[in-house]
């Protein structure tokens, strides 16, 4: 089995009705996915472009037995969003949404410490795809190619970037993984990592960063010790400025930490393979391959 | 968003922190009468500006008249302050603060932050106030005292005395120490602070506890539920041109390079930049269009691209998910239409409808180069923009 979906995910979207919940909900339906309704508080009991919505995600998740969940809805109401499917108990969250306050992700990601058995990727991600299984988020299936190659990225259009370097390659991939460009994510390099080293129809991984935070070293310190597949790293950022958020809410190098040096120096120390051009993402994958 | 250490304060006091006396002035004569109905004997007068390192760059100047706190001012107003946080290019006082002078027994750090990896809100403070504090995190990290805020809970009074008495405080100044730090915890959550400084935070020598300098920066993401705050910004500090992309939601910063670039995601906005400079180049700006772009917003960016006069050449990187490539191949057939864009632009397009996108460019009769890799694309750029 991939990563994190398969045949038995039963995807429920929390903002089906919007304009961005729909386009995305037909995208993966489209996509070996099975989505089996939406939630928008006071439109339960409509149906959607043929699906139910209900007002609840716990009402969504009893009438549908939906065991995953992807969040669309506006950053005033995600972080509510996310406590409210895990209080449900979805057990994969996958949350879209750029721009929740941090305050408000502080209070989710403490709420979350209550229910172990969900899983949440972002905010501010484009979600998850196995390529010929399925998807929960925006990444283009057009791009991939069904393989054995994991990725994982804090960044959306970056990600999309070694999927076709390595499509180009001929190489696939297993599950690609964004868990988003925002100071408090759910799940970090270190899960997506444990749960690539532990997926057996993954055999080597790309793994994406960017600036701000010690995301990336903390990382490095993890795979040094346990993580045995081989692996290329890629930091965006080397030449941001000091003190200038870029783009991501996370995105910041402060009283000079944060650094992509730093980051990339960590990495190399820990036997990664680093490349400092993004368009050397898939031919260095494959030369790790090799050895 | 950052704001001025005059507003910084007013917010704070309403929350019960404890400011010194003082009002601001644009002019010097307001100095001269604010000075005067302050009436002690020491009046301070402060630049403002948003960046720290103000009293080594001499923008905080001691005064024991009126008269003298308005020569002071007329030497402070227009002045371009260069400190340790605004580059070199400094940046130019035109609002001053007006204070009392204290009598200062000790002076002490404390700071608010929202700490990343334990996904907390953590209550710093130090003995080693009135200095960088980088500094003394990176030297005697030891002499920083930290408490970790549960979101649920808040700051709890015992938290708040521990770190009083690592800061030497006792008796009745134990008790005010532990009324401010839970004050400014309050206030850094009532307005989604994101960073929240004192720096000194003064004992004066009666006793009393008082923030000296303020420094607040606040969750862009939460603005929209504090009008209020909002209000408080001053474009002034900032670049003209970002301000004026952040109208068209657009995520600009200007750099030094002579590449433009327009890109769509944060991180492929830095991995162009990073590929530029690889290449041998040096980006312009960063500018991230966004997912959702349409014709609208790349006519906008072009704008903004074409104002930078150091801009000698264009990168265009576009991988389209949602934001397809034919729709960004009008949109820049448009803006180079109307706009008139006398720079080389090069335009590396991947993803959903790229071959419609492609045909568009070639059969628009406008002269683009087209990169079918992010290294070709740099590589071309580079060129165009050195060959000028």
């Amino acid at each position: 089995m991939a990563v994190l979906l398969d045949k038995n995910t039963r995807l429920v979207v929390q903002g089906l009705t919007g304009r961005e919940g729909t386009f995305h909900a037909k995208a993966a339906a489209a996509y070996y996915t099975k989505v089996v309704g939406g939630v928008t508080p006071g439109k339960g009991g409509t149906t959607h472009e043929g699906w139910p919505v209900f007002n609840t995600v716990a009402d969504a998740a009893r009438e549908t037995g939906a065991n995953a969940s992807v969040i669309f809805v506006p950053p005033p109401f995600a972080a509510d969003a996310i406590m409210e499917a895990a209080e449900a108990g979805i057990g994969l969250v996958v949350c879209i949404t750029e721009g929740i306050p941090v305050v408000d992700m502080l209070k989710a990601m403490t709420f979350l410490k209550d229910y172990p058995s969900t899983r949440l990727i972002g905010p501010n991600c484009p979600g998850i795809i196995s390529p010929g299984k399925g998807k929960a988020g925006i990444i283009p299936a057009n791009i991939c190619k069904e393989g054995r190659i994991g990725i994982v990225s804090k960044s959306g259009t970056l990600t999309y970037e070694a999927i076709d370097q390595l499509t180009r390659q001929g190489l696939g991939q297993s599950t690609c993984i964004g868990i988003g460009g925002d100071p408090m994510i759910g799940t970090t390099h270190i899960d997506a990592l444990g749960l690539f080293q532990n997926d057996p129809e993954t055999d080597a991984v790309i793994m994406i960063g960017e600036i701000g935070g010690s995301a990336e070293e903390e990382a490095a310190a993890w795979i040094k010790v346990n993580f045995k597949k081989p692996i290329v790293a890629f930091i965006a950022g080397q030449t941001a400025p000091e003190g200038r958020r870029m783009g991501h809410a996370g995105a910041i190098i402060a009283g000079g930490k944060g650094t992509a040096a730093e980051k990339m120096a960590a990495l190399t120390a820990a036997g990664v393979r680093v490349v400092k051009s993004p368009a050397d993402m898939g031919q260095a994958l494959v030369d790790v391959m090799k050895k | 968003m950052k704001i001025h250490e005059y507003q910084a304060k007013a917010v704070l006091s309403k929350y019960g922190v404890p400011v010194p006396r003082g009002e601001v002035a644009f002019t010097p004569e307001e100095v001269h009468d604010i000075a005067k109905r302050l009436g002690g004997p020491v009046s301070v007068v402060k630049a403002q500006i948003h960046a720290g390192g103000r009293g080594k760059a001499g923008g905080v100047k001691l005064t024991k008249s009126a008269e003298e706190a308005e020569t002071a001012a007329r030497e402070l107003l227009g002045k371009v302050l260069v400190t340790y946080q605004t580059g070199p290019d400094g940046q130019k006082v035109s609002r001053l603060l007006v204070e009392e002078g204290l009598a200062i027994d000790r002076e002490l750090y404390l700071g608010l932050v929202v700490d990343r990896s334990s996904q907390r809100i953590v209550l710093m403070v130090s003995k080693e106030g009135g200095v960088e504090i980088e500094k003394v995190a990176a030297e005697t990290p030891e002499k920083i005292h930290k408490v970790f805020i549960h979101p649920g809970v808040g700051l709890l009074p015992f938290q708040a005395q521990q770190l009083g008495f690592a800061l030497g405080l006792a008796g009745d100044s134990l008790k005010k120490g532990v009324k401010m730090m839970m004050a400014l915890y309050t206030a850094f959550l009532a307005t989604d602070a994101s960073i929240l400084e004192i720096n000194p935070l003064i004992v004066t020598k009666s006793g009393d506890l008082l923030a000296l300098d303020a420094k607040m920066n606040f969750d862009d993401n939460a603005l929209y539920r504090h009008p209020d705050i909002r209000e408080l910004r001053d474009v002034s500090e900032e670049d003209p041109l970002e301000v004026e992309a952040s109208k068209f939601s657009l995520n600009y910063i200007r750099l030094d390079g002579t590449i433009g670039c327009m890109v769509n995601g944060a991180g492929l906005a830095m991995a162009t930049m990073d590929i530029i400079k690889l290449a041998g180049g040096a980006p312009a700006n960063f500018l991230d269009v966004g997912g959702g772009a349409n014709a609208e917003q790349i006519r906008n960016a072009f704008k903004i691209l074409m104002s930078d006069k150091n801009v000698k050449a264009v990168l265009i990187n576009i991988f389209g998910g949602i934001l397809r490539c034919d729709v960004l191949a009008a949109g820049v057939i448009a803006a180079v239409k109307e706009l008139g864009v006398p720079v080389p632009i090069v335009i590396r397009m991947k993803g959903t409808n790229v071959e419609e996108g492609k045909k568009m460019l070639a059969e628009s009769g406008l002269n683009f180069a087209t990169a079918d890799t992010m290294g070709e694309a740099a590589d071309k750029v580079v060129a165009l923009a050195g060959g000028r």
